[in-house]
């Protein structure tokens, strides 16, 4: 094992044996590579075990899908785009059909002079209850997602 | 950053126009190349085949927003990646996979002509051990690794593709490479190095 070296000469040194494995290296980068590999011998192994790796890898590639899948693929798109017009509208008619038959049934059980008071009470708590849910809910939806930092952090 | 294809530029403007056949054609042109991306980042066909036309259906919503004169396909990939990150990280932990681990490999040897059978059984569990270790990295090395070996990116293409400087791309292959060295070393599929180094 290597003594630790600072982490940004380490991290150069990394940086450059990638770059000596892929063929992207400078010259001068080069030069710079076998200074650092004369100083330290172990830098050569370990570059030597990325080039074997780097044959390994080369021995398998990503598996072709069936040639049917291309004809078929912008269909898939299209089915997508229409099936999410058709959600939009789908979900919007059932919003507003819940909203209204919610606010029917409230105003039906408030002016009913037989409920009990307790249920009445009930029913507004419950109304209220669900409206700022739903606006808390709204609110991160579309305010907050869009401005957290940390939304596309892979946990 | 390269300057995109004036065909693309044409057919992205059209799209934005509301030319539906003009966004059909775009994707058309990169949907090898849409599907192949998201296999590297999920591993499975079936996977890689809807997250790839989502990102195209998404795209198409958003398509108000592309600028016609920056290449397509890195603010498309943004979109895969993206899709596909949230998707492993949503099924990883329950997900019951129904596909063979490491399916989504093939050897480059196929098709060149018949193997022994001891051969072609080397050459199966090889590359069931490669994709077996490729999909345990960590996503964000793992999609730089797919980007360099199978996609056959430069670095500058990655880090334009990816979003991220040069020096990230190569940090992070480097820690893919080695991630995935541990993981064959194990499996017994590369001999050990000599040393290790820059630990």
């Amino acid at each position: 094992m290597t003594p630790p070296r600072g982490s940004t000469g380490a991290e150069r040194l990394r940086q450059l044996m990638m770059a000596a494995v892929d063929k992207e290296i400078t010259a001068a980068e080069q030069v710079e590579l076998d200074a650092a590999i004369a100083d330290d011998p172990a830098l050569a192994a370990e570059l030597d075990g990325f080039r074997r790796l780097r044959d390994v890898t080369g021995t398998v590639r990503r598996r072709p899908p069936p040639p049917e899948v291309w004809d078929g693929y912008w269909d898939g798109v299209y089915r997508r785009l229409e099936r999410g017009f058709a959600w939009i509208l789908a979900s919007l008619g059932a919003t507003v059909v819940a909203v209204w038959g919610s606010v029917r049934f409230v105003q039906e059980v408030l002016s009913d002079t037989d409920a009990p008071l307790f249920i009445r009470w009930s029913i507004l708590a419950l109304s209220a209850g669900l409206v700022i849910l739903f606006v808390s809910v709204a609110r991160e939806r579309w305010f907050v997602g869009r401005t957290d930092p940390y939304k596309d952090v892979v946990r | 950053m390269n300057s995109p294809d004036l065909t693309d530029r044409t057919l992205v403007v059209r799209a934005q126009n509301g030319e539906r056949a003009a966004f059909g054609e775009l994707a058309s042109k990169y949907m090898q190349r849409a599907y192949y991306a998201a296999l590297g980042l999920v591993g499975s066909h079936d996977d890689a085949l809807d997250l790839s036309q989502e990102a195209f259906a998404r795209a198409f919503r958003a398509r108000a927003t592309i600028d016609p004169d920056r290449p397509f396909f890195p603010w498309l990939y943004q979109i895969i990646r993206r899709l596909c990150f949230n998707y492993t990280r949503d099924t990883s932990s329950h997900r019951k996979k129904l596909e063979k681990v490491g399916s989504w490999l093939t050897d480059t040897t196929m098709g060149r002509g018949p193997d022994s059978p001891d051969l072609a059984l080397e050459r199966s569990e090889l590359r069931e051990q490669v994709g077996a270790a490729i999909e345990r990295l960590k996503p964000r090395e793992r999609e730089v690794l797919v980007l360099r070996e199978f996609e056959g990116l430069r670095y500058r293409e990655i880090a334009e593709t990816v979003g991220i400087p040069i020096g990230t791309v190569m940090s992070r292959l480097y820690s893919a490479r080695r991630a995935l060295a541990h993981e064959l070393l194990e499996a017994g599929v590369v001999a050990a190095p000599h040393g290790e180094a820059t630990t």
